[in-house]
């Protein structure tokens, strides 16, 4: 593919260097104000350069906006039409970015030689927002997208959202402008933009990173970083794009390009041995659990769980982050059977110390007290992928706990072993116990459910609208559609997850990962992406503190068409810190200040409140609000899921409970 | 001023004997009790209406809570767990009885069986 790419014009040939003198020189006759090249900047200009807030100067507008007169064009086939061509072999369907000079070459690739499709572009305004779209795509389809972000701003911007991508083992590709040529690179803004090396930004939470030299360090490593990002335990990846590499045209000296051949690798299992123990001492406890966090990497995961699970008639905790068991099923439990265990089994747990131990912040000592939660003796047994890319700065592998039976692999692919493990390992003496288990698991179970209900009829009819009413009237308009409740943000006392049927994988996507707010709104429209063309309905809780870092993300739907029905959690403030603040007042005999708000100073977002359906509708959304009385909520969600039927994306503002 | 409900004080008095405490009960205002409620943070936790949250106070339902007034400010005063203690400082005696006549005016939740939305969900 690649040597149709070969311009066989014979128009003059400009290497990088001289491309970008003739640019520099034909720049500073032009209108841009340019300095010439040994001519040294005067003291005005210096002067001249002020904070960016300020009008830019001449100089940097011309540096930020302006487009250097170029010599005759016809300099061959960009690099970057190469960078497609490897690209598109890798059914990449989408780009969310913000636009940005560093990546400009191939930016125009993509859309002109690419011609905006596998991938398409699609525009961002911001790059939080890019990367969280990546996020939730890939949790809705199983398939990574990639995005494009300035270096170094644009990274800078993007890190938190590449946090929460690595804490939840998602797979995101990025690519990040960069000019690393400090002798030819235009100076001022792009020069404060470069740095040596954009990828050490984020190299302490990402998979793996490289910076290609040239075109066919590109094509290795972009196929390269996709298979590292794409096999278990997934994570986000980083390049650095040169802008030299992106604007020089393919070298004609006889070099011969090629894009190496994608190929998956197998995700890796736990040790035979170690699958037989643990088989071994599940079959043999009177209380043996199953908890689970992020097991189920597809369809297929929640399957095998479901035969575990059935061939032990042993409770299943499942502690979210990926939808890993049915809630209906009559084996899914609370976490609070862990206390009775005497084994447990837990499987790609983001925390296995808070799993078995608690802390309480009560203040004790200054600190807080720890608990623990299980019976002495208690066996643990661990199948977890991300005991093989434990780094060392950012502290998500959590505290330390100490395992019986360790098996580094991914719990999806190890599961199968395991089962037939078990089968092997089970007497009919055995089988006997365990249905007997089971049919105490039902009635509890049951009794569960009812308990819950009972739960969310408590304040049924109030107002500010409880947390509870908000999700069963929004389940009432969705539960005839093929839904996917692609995020819940702001803390809703997990009622979706209690109440509603939650069987199906794409149902419930999970968490941000690592628990940086401003992934609810970004990942949802993301999710709904991927969700839109599988033909399934999108839904979010989005929390108002949660939507407000980069709400411009509402415009992006909008611009691209994602239908989401959006239903305001809006309770009007940031709650995980208002506790924390009550907490602190009290553990230090104070009452707590709360100024002219409703929690403590700094905590609120009120005074005045934000009029969230009108912020949607300025970006192009159908939009209603503010919903008081709960009586109003379910026709306003009606309406609203019929605007999304239609293509459009909806959004609900419903005042409610903090939690 | 809502007085002290008839309902909670004849609950009360179920758990307790102490005419003088039941004065007190009788005194408290559910209605100021709900400025403190608010003022002193326990909707952050517990939700206006007591109805209480899975995350922050374990889902535990305080409305029209079942302890008697004297082991309601005991634990309030006294708690070491995840909820701060409010001391004598921070809370007042008085408004501590507010807050427990607030508590006991609350409705009692609805049947679930009058409540067609939950009735529909998670089919056993």
């Amino acid at each position: 593919m690649p040597a149709k790419n070969s311009s066989k014009s014979s128009a003059p040939k400009l290497d990088r260097r001289r491309f970008l003198a003739v640019a520099a020189v034909a720049g500073a006759t032009g209108a841009t104000g340019a300095v010439k090249p040994g001519q040294a900047a005067t003291v005005q200009d210096a002067q001249e350069r002020r904070p960016s807030a300020l009008p830019p100067n001449a100089h940097v507008a011309a540096a930020e906006t302006g487009t250097p007169q170029m010599p005759a064009r016809d300099n061959g086939t960009p690099g970057s039409d190469f960078m497609v061509d490897v690209i598109k072999t890798l059914d990449i369907k989408y780009l969310p970015a913000n636009p940005a000079s560093s990546y400009r070459g191939i930016h125009e690739s993509l859309i002109n030689y690419g011609k905006n499709t596998m991938p398409e572009f699609l525009t961002c305004t911001h790059e939080e927002s890019a990367v969280a779209m990546c996020h939730g795509y890939f949790k809705a389809t199983g398939k990574p997208i990639m995005t494009l972000v300035h270096g170094t701003v644009g990274l800078q911007h993007a890190t938190m959202a590449v946090y929460n991508a690595w804490c939840d083992r998602v797979p995101v590709l990025i690519l990040g402008g960069n000019d690393l040529d400090a002798a030819q690179r235009p100076p001022g803004v792009p020069t404060f933009h470069s740095a040596q090396d954009i990828n050490a930004i984020v190299r302490d939470y990402t998979k793996w990173d490289d910076n290609p030299v040239s075109l066919q360090h590109f094509a290795q490593s972009f196929v390269r970083m996709y298979k590292i990002a794409t096999t278990p335990p997934y994570g986000p990846v980083m390049m650095a794009l040169d802008g030299g590499l992106q604007t020089e045209p393919i070298r004609e000296d006889g070099e011969k390009l090629y894009i190496p051949k994608f190929f998956t690798a197998a995700p890796p299992q736990g040790d035979a041995g170690a699958v037989k123990e643990a088989a071994r001492l599940l079959v043999n406890a009177e209380r043996p659990v199953i908890v689970v966090d992020r097991v189920a990497r597809t369809p297929n995961g929640v399957k095998l769980l479901v035969e575990l699970a059935e061939l032990l008639q042993a409770p299943v905790v499942d502690q979210g982050n990926r939808m890993n068991f049915p809630n209906t099923h009559y084996l899914a439990r609370p976490a609070s059977v862990i206390n009775n265990a005497d084994v447990i089994i837990g499987m790609e747990l983001s925390d296995y110390w808070n799993t078995v131990n608690g802390f309480v912040d009560n203040g004790y000592e200054g600190r807080g007290q720890n608990i623990t939660k299980i019976k002495p003796g208690t066996k643990l047994i661990s199948i977890s992928s991300v005991d093989l890319i434990t780094k060392s700065n950012y502290q998500d592998f959590q505290r330390f706990q100490t395992i019986d039976v360790s098996m580094p692999g991914d719990a999806e692919a190890t599961l199968p072993l395991l089962i037939e493990a078990v089968k092997l390992a089970t007497s009919n003496d055995r089988k006997d116990a365990m249905a007997k288990r089971g049919e105490a698991i039902r009635q509890a179970h049951a009794k569960g459910v009812e308990n819950v209900k009972e739960a969310a009829a408590v304040a049924w009819d109030a107002s500010p609208i409880s947390t509870a009413r908000l999700v069963s009237e929004l389940y009432a308009q969705i539960k005839d559609v093929d839904w996917s409740l692609v995020s819940t943000s702001g803390n809703t006392s997990n009622w979706a997850n209690r109440l509603w049927p939650i069987e199906k994988h794409h149902q419930w996507l999970g968490w941000s990962g690592g628990y940086g707010v401003g992934y609810g709104a970004p990942a949802s429209v993301g999710a709904a992406l991927g969700n839109r063309d599988a033909g399934r309905f999108s839904v979010s809780i989005q929390s108002d503190g949660d939507l407000m870092y980069a709400p411009g993300v509402l415009w992006t739907a909008a611009r691209h068409k994602i239908p989401l029905l959006a239903v305001m959690h809006n309770n009007r403030g940031y709650h995980q810190e208002v506790m924390h603040v009550q907490r602190l007042s009290n553990f230090r005999n104070r009452v707590a200040n709360l100024g002219n708000d409703l929690g403590p100073i700094g905590t609120s977002i009120m005074n005045p409140d934000i009029q969230y359906h009108q912020l949607a509708q300025s970006m192009g959304w159908w939009a209603k609000g503010p919903i008081v009385n709960p009586v109003d909520l379910g026709p306003a969600i009606k309406e609203a899921v019929a605007a999304v039927k239609s293509g459009q994306p909806a959004l609900v503002n419903v005042l409610t409970e903090p939690r | 001023m809502h007085l002290f409900p008839v309902t909670a004080a004849v609950m009360a008095l179920a758990f307790a004997n102490d005419a003088a405490w039941l004065a007190t009960a009788l005194a408290a205002s559910a209605e100021k009790g709900k400025a403190a409620y608010v003022q002193h943070g326990c909707w952050q936790c517990h939700d206006n209406a007591g109805q209480g949250s899975l995350p922050t106070s374990g889902g535990k339902v305080i409305a029209r809570t079942q302890l008697p007034l004297d082991a309601f400010k005991s634990f309030v005063r006294t708690t070491n767990g995840a909820m701060p203690p409010y001391r004598q400082a921070v809370l007042a005696d008085e408004e501590l009885d507010d807050i427990y006549a607030y508590l006991q005016s609350l409705p009692p939740p609805k049947a679930v069986s009058d409540i067609p939305l939950l009735n529909g969900m998670r089919p056993q």
